[in-house]
């Protein structure tokens, strides 16, 4: 089976966003592979030890984003191809287009990345992938089985979960449940050097700025206001208690 | 001059952080609290690799430099001192002289187990009457056919108990002192081989110490490490490698004070204002960042001198004796800035205290640190 699982490179969810220029300041932020991707390696591994075949990995981003691609190999991913797409201006059609592109010179089966990014959240870029691509797509995806050219996939809709039956090749966004990631192994982390990483531009692929310049643009971004210090009611429990629920009815206005 | 990890030693530091904090940081209070180890926490270790870093894929292990060990012993020791000496004491002083000392069928036999972390290690130096002067062990080997006989007990051994394979020290001529010396691999439940007590420690309680028992005890020759006579020039070796290990552990344990303190001097609140807003809270927290960088430095400089090839007696045993020294300084600090919080069991400071202070006592005290680099510049 051949699998391509999407990775993208996000700031730590720890980590604490500073603006700067009207942007989001790189400066000081670790970054991490998206989290929702890790499910999305894991699952793609499970695949491969199940059904043999092989796993590659294809991520968007700038050459730092190759900690992100290195960390996907040391976990067993074969191999890698990341596209530096030479600017920070990018959207989700950005994305979705140079991913598709990169993607439709690849032989593979199962296309499955994770259903959002912790940074921006948009949860856009898979599926416009796999519109991209005419594939089928099953979002936020709990538990998935494939077998004989098709994928059961329990997904996550509102209130409850669905189970969806859908022919290969497709495109599944894997969302947390689905599985627990490995850490890498200290073998793969020594293996993961050795593995190709193909490190492209937006010209290997036959593509020209103009042909994926972001549509969107961001005008403004901004922080949500700091946390008001929290209120210490004193009292006599049952005055206390009294307070509280007044001031949450009243104050707060949340009941 | 290059003080810049590569990309694998990068990933590997962020690996392990990553597993101690989620895998080993919600279990280190109550392993000390209940002086155990949950040893499922070694079989995850072993599925990473974790057992066998520095050896080589073809015993099984992941063929990482010492600079990759001592990261991974300060992330697990930052985290819980425990684990990196139950992860120290299987690789750098039972594993490592197997590798270094032991011939190929030994290797086959002890390493590659060991290194894969089905089995765990253990080294018998220290006895009731020979610690700092580990040239003076009693445990006595006999020669009988091909066999040796043992009797003698070893004391504080890391790891005793669950240990499966264990290295020890033995004294095959009292004549000659530590030159009537040899290593043996001794398994466990070998006839005559019992564990005596197990101790009740002030820090690193989940970290088995026991007490080793030999009764006439027959170990086969082929066990032998290396000749006889050289048993008190293998510890010498081990120990070479394993204050390496050591000192990683003293610095993860005083950086994983460090950030606590740090983080609490933030939000702790007094005369109105974060506690942090007072220059004596900021001078201390000035000087621990810094003596834990001077300790890192020292500890990756010794890790960097053994990957060369190049003596490091010397520097390993200065940058045990220094991250030793600065995390018991450290610890106490953290506990201070924490107050009365501090003291008490509800924050890790506390355990992160006592569980300094070993390592300004194993792998050599901090008075035998100073013997060795005082003989070395006064050669
Ligand atoms: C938790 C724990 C785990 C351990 N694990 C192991 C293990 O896995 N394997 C193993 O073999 N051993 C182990 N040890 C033993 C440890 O290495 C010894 O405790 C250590 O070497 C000190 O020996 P000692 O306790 O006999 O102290 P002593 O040698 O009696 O020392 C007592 C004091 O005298 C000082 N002193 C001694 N000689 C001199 C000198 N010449 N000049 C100045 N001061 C001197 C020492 O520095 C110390 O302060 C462990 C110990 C502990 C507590
Ligand atoms: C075992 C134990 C028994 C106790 N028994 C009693 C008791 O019987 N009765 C009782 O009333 N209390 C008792 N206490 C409380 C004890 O007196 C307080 O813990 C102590 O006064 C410190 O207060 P704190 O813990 O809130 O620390 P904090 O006041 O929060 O101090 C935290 C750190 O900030 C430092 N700091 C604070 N302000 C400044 C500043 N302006 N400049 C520089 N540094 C500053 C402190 O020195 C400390 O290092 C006990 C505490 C313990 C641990």
């Amino acid at each position: 089976m051949k699998i391509v699982a999407l990775v993208k490179q996000t700031f730590d969810s720890e980590a604490k966003v500073v603006l700067g220029g009207g942007k989001i300041s790189r400066q000081g932020i670790s970054l991490i592979m998206n989290p929702y991707d890790e499910y999305a390696v894991e699952e793609a591994l499970k695949l491969k030890e199940k059904h043999g075949g092989e796993v590659t990995v294809v991520t968007v981003g700038p050459d730092e984003a190759t900690e992100a691609v290195r960390q996907a190999l040391a976990m067993g991913a074969d191999q890698s191809i990341l596209v530096n797409p030479g600017t920070e201006d990018i959207d989700e059609y950005t994305t979705a287009t140079i991913l598709a592109k990169a993607v439709s010179g690849l032989e593979y089966d199962l296309i499955i990345g994770g259903f959002r990014a912790i940074d921006d959240g948009s949860a856009q870029v898979a599926g416009r992938v796999a519109e991209i691509l005419n594939l089928p797509v099953v979002n936020m995806v709990t538990k998935l089985e494939v077998d004989g050219g098709k994928a059961v996939a329990t997904s996550d809709i509102e209130g409850g979960s669905a189970v969806m039956e859908v022919p290969l090749p497709v495109v599944i966004t894997a969302q947390k449940g689905l599985n627990e990631p490995r850490y890498p192994s200290m073998k793969g982390i020594m293996q993961a050097k050795k593995k190709p990483l193909k490190k492209i531009g937006l010209g290997d692929l036959g593509l020209d700025a103009s042909q994926v310049a972001a549509k969107v643009k961001v005008l403004n971004y901004s922080l949500p206001p700091a946390r008001a210090a929290g209120k210490i009611i004193p009292g006599e429990p049952a005055e206390a208690a009294a307070a509280l629920a007044k001031a949450l009815r009243e104050e707060a206005k949340i009941i | 001059m290059n003080f810049k990890l590569t990309e694998e030693q990068e990933l590997l530091r962020k690996t392990v952080r990553d597993f101690a904090e989620n895998e080993i940081g919600p279990k280190a209070a109550e392993m000390d609290e209940k002086e155990d180890y949950d040893w499922s926490l070694w079989d995850k270790m072993a599925e990473m690799g974790l057992t066998g870093i520095v050896f080589p894929e073809k015993y099984g292990g992941a063929e990482m430099d010492y600079i990759s060990y001592a990261l991974a012993t300060e992330e697990l020791a930052r985290v819980d001192a425990s684990s990196s000496v139950v992860i120290a004491a299987h690789t750098s002083l039972c594993s490592w002289p197997i590798y270094a000392f032991g011939n190929e069928e030994q290797k086959q036999r002890f390493l590659v187990p060991l290194a894969e972390g089905k089995k765990l290690g253990a080294l018998g130096l220290t006895e009731p009457s020979a610690g700092s002067d580990a040239g003076a062990v009693k445990l006595s080997a006999v020669p009988d056919g091909n066999d040796y006989i043992l009797n003698g007990t070893k004391a504080f051994i890391t790891n005793g108990g669950k240990g499966d394979i264990y290295v020890i020290i033995v004294s095959t001529d009292k004549a000659k002192k530590h030159r009537g010396t040899a290593a043996f691999v001794v398994e466990k439940d070998t006839p005559g081989f019992t564990f005596g007590k197990k101790e009740h420690k002030l820090g690193i309680r989940a970290s088995y110490t026991y007490e080793l028992v030999f009764e006439n005890c027959r170990v086969p020759k082929e066990n032998m490490l290396g000749s006889d006579g050289e048993g008190f020039k293998i510890a010498m070796a081990i120990l070479d490698g394993g204050r390496i290990s050591i000192a990683a552990q003293a610095v993860g344990i005083a950086q994983g004070a460090y950030e606590q303190a740090l983080a609490y001097s933030k939000i702790r609140e007094q005369f109105g204002r974060p506690i942090s807003a007072n220059q004596g809270i900021q001078w201390m927290l000035a000087d621990m960042h810094t003596r834990i960088e001077a300790a890192r430095l020292l500890t990756l400089h010794s890790a960097y001198l053994r990957d060369a090839g190049q003596p490091h007696t010397e520097e390993s045993a200065m940058a045990k004796l220094y991250a030793a020294e600065c995390s018991m300084w450290v610890t106490v600090k953290a506990v201070q800035i924490f107050g009365g919080y501090g003291y008490s069991r509800e924050y890790p400071v506390e355990r992160m205290m006592r569980d300094a202070k070993i390592t300004e006592i194993y792998e050599g005290t901090s008075e035998v640190q100073r013997i060795v680099i005082a003989n070395s510049i006064l050669r």
